[in-house]
């Protein structure tokens, strides 16, 4: 019954957020410099025909007749048309195809990630200040210092030149998926380790584990009965918004390998200054951020029967 | 010593009150109680200084002692280089007087230290002036984060009329990818170097700030707190003398990776085409001129230089961060 509630109360709360935040990121939208709302043909158009554009769009409005229109159209799942990049076109049909891409190539990476961070986390913690800790430290701060690009372009011109093969992404071919997915993992890779570590030390000190040590349990018997699944609880919070991130996709890595993904999209859109694009990916992109918590703390509640269901 | 003979004297003075009952006490009834508060103190603790204790913890550790050293030396170069003799300007384009052409994509030699560019820059005297302007970057945003993280975060701490109206600002921020915000921020701000560390550090205050509420939360109603309360120290005293030491650690890391972070956002931010103008070449611009040629293998060294110097200083900046939060923990003190 608490649970219930818990997770009622947690879902309008996010429900509220959500209104606040889209609302907060459409007025501040608002500033975008107009040129954006143009087309490519802009430089031919008479001041008359721009205020004449600006008004079909609504864009003439107060801010408040324009708010409650953007949420209008919004429930009824309208994002506006693109301007520039595919004139006319919806975009919901302009991110949709995009999205998929991403979500293949982010997906594989998320596998790795958990395959790779969460035992190689479990073994550091269980060897601290040893050899492997040792490396999987000196790993971990290289991926989380360094700036992304330069480890992914060490790994686009090694890999390609160590296996041979093509520098670029081919449809359908497999073999030039992995330097991208395994690029994609590294970020993913070294903090899961990270966080993992951590908390399985945190649940190592814990009384808990000297007590089932006492009782005759051996270090690697705690370690997977006990700490391993207490340690695994705050890394499930995080799990619902990976998932979803990816099909944000990566800039970087699509950018270099050129793969027909989201990464690039908003970027394009700012470039080429189409408006309503942009608007769409950046409310797209804090839309699924707060739901990603949302699922991330009901996970929680699910999984773990002692957290505090009551907020206070 | 000192308590033992109050307590005597104390004593004394009930007897020799009980005997002359009635009477009122006087002075000369109280004889003063032999204490001397010197000898008291060398009984307690040795001398204990929190930054001396973290300097030598730190010092200590020959790898990070290495790292800063290595780290001053670069930061004393990078400054001074201009001032050395026999240095080009970074943004001139040097003409071969024999055939009137740039000097386009010439290895390293002699003369250009480290090659030169597409265009016929002098790559050597572009690292170090990009270095510099990253570093001045990366300072400036983690000054400014810091400052604003800290003082947001006490007021969010202390104030608790606030705190629901801060929670939720936080709440905004937080819920909005920190990327899509810096990158919105200077698509309508217009890209420049005082934008770049203004939106830096707009998102980079959020997380100090909210670390310290949470720390303030849990240290303010302490009992050595609610002692120093009772005693009459002001907010402002309680604030900088007994909260603010106990963040020191996170304040420092948090600072000290702030300058990674903001060197690479600036890679990032320039690859996408909203970094500096070409007039204020950043180590962001030197990589992506790197990364436009390195199709070709003989003119890979112009992605290299400047990706091993924004290493170097990246590697090193987040590995003293951490360093440092270990030495200035006073649970690591012995």
């Amino acid at each position: 019954m608490d649970r219930i509630r818990y997770c009622a109360g947690r879902v309008l709360r996010a429900l509220v957020t959500m209104a606040v935040v889209l609302s907060a990121v459409f007025l501040l939208l608002r500033l975008l410099p107009v040129e954006g709302y143009f087309g490519s043909r802009s430089d031919a158009m008479s001041d008359q025909v721009k205020e004449q554009v600006l008004r079909e769009l609504g864009l003439l409005d107060p801010w408040y007749v324009q708010l409650k229109n953007f949420w209008s159209s919004l429930l009824r799942g309208d994002l506006g048309k693109s301007v520039v990049c595919r004139r006319g076109v919806d975009v919901v049909k302009i991110i949709g195809p995009k999205a998929a891409v991403s979500f293949r190539f982010g997906l594989a990476a998320l596998l790795i990630e958990k395959l790779i961070g969460i035992p190689a986390g479990v073994l550091m913690a269980r060897h601290r200040g040893q050899l492997f800790d040792r490396l999987g430290n000196i790993f971990i701060l290289l991926v989380n210092a360094l700036p992304a690009i330069v480890y992914y372009l060490l790994l686009q011109l090694g890999g390609s030149g160590l296996l041979g093969i093509r520098m670029l992404y081919t449809k359908g071919d497999i073999r030039s998926c992995i330097l991208p997915v395994i690029s994609l993992s590294l970020g993913g890779t070294a903090s899961t380790a990270m966080w993992m570590r951590r908390y399985m030390a945190d649940q190592m000190n814990m009384d808990y584990v000297r007590l089932a040590r006492a009782k005759g349990m051996t270090s690697s018997q705690v370690s997977f009965r006990h700490v391993l699944r207490n340690a695994f609880v705050p890394m499930a919070q995080s799990l619902p918004s990976s998932v979803m991130f990816t099909i944000s996709g990566s800039l970087y890595i699509e950018s270099l390998y050129s793969i027909p993904g989201m990464g690039g999209l908003l970027i394009t859109a700012i470039r080429r200054g189409d408006n309503p694009l942009v608007q769409a990916l950046v409310l797209l992109y804090s839309g699924m951020s707060i739901a990603g918590m949302l699922l991330g703390d009901l996970l929680m509640a699910l999984l773990d029967p002692r957290i505090r269901l009551n907020s206070e | 010593m000192g308590v033992f003979a109050e307590f005597h004297f104390q004593n004394r003075a009930n007897e020799r009150l009980s005997e002359r009952e009635g009477q009122q006490a006087t002075d000369d009834m109280f004889v003063l109680a032999d204490g001397n508060t010197a000898e008291a103190e060398r009984a307690g603790a040795p001398g204990y200084s929190y930054w001396r204790s973290t300097l030598r913890v730190f010092l200590s550790n020959r790898a990070s002692a290495g790292i800063l050293i290595f780290l001053l030396l670069l930061l004393a170069f990078t400054f001074l280089q201009p001032l050395l003799p026999d240095q080009k300007a970074p943004t001139e384009i040097f003409i071969d007087p024999q055939t009137g052409t740039q000097y386009r994509n010439v290895p390293p030699n002699a003369e250009f230290w480290f090659g030169t560019n597409s265009i016929g820059q002098d790559l050597w005297s572009r690292v170090w002036y990009g270095t510099r302007i990253s570093l001045f970057i990366g300072l400036c945003t983690a000054a400014v984060s810091a400052a604003a993280g800290i003082t947001l975060g006490c007021i969010w701490g202390c104030a608790r009329r606030w705190d629901k109206l801060f929670t939720e600002i936080y709440n905004v921020f937080d819920n909005i990818p920190y990327t899509i915000l810096r990158m919105l921020l200077i698509y309508i701000l217009r890209p420049g170097l005082s934008t770049m560390i203004f939106v830096m550090s707009l998102t980079g205050w959020v997380g100090m700030a909210k670390y310290i509420r949470n720390q303030i939360l849990i240290y303010r109603d302490r009992e050595f707190n609610m002692a120093s309360r009772c005693l009459g120290s002001s907010r402002a005293r309680i604030i900088v003398k007994n909260l603010l030491p106990q963040l020191i650690p996170v304040i420092m890391l948090n600072t000290a990776l702030a300058v990674p972070g903001a060197i690479g956002s600036e890679v990032f931010l320039t690859y996408i085409g909203l970094g500096l103008p070409v007039s204020m070449p950043s180590l962001g611009t030197l990589i992506n001129e790197g990364r436009a040629v390195i199709l070709v293998a003989g003119q890979r060294y112009q992605l290299f230089f400047p990706a091993l110097v924004v290493s170097a200083i990246t590697v090193s900046f987040y590995a003293l961060g951490n360093a440092f939060a270990d030495a200035s923990d006073p649970r690591n003190h012995r």
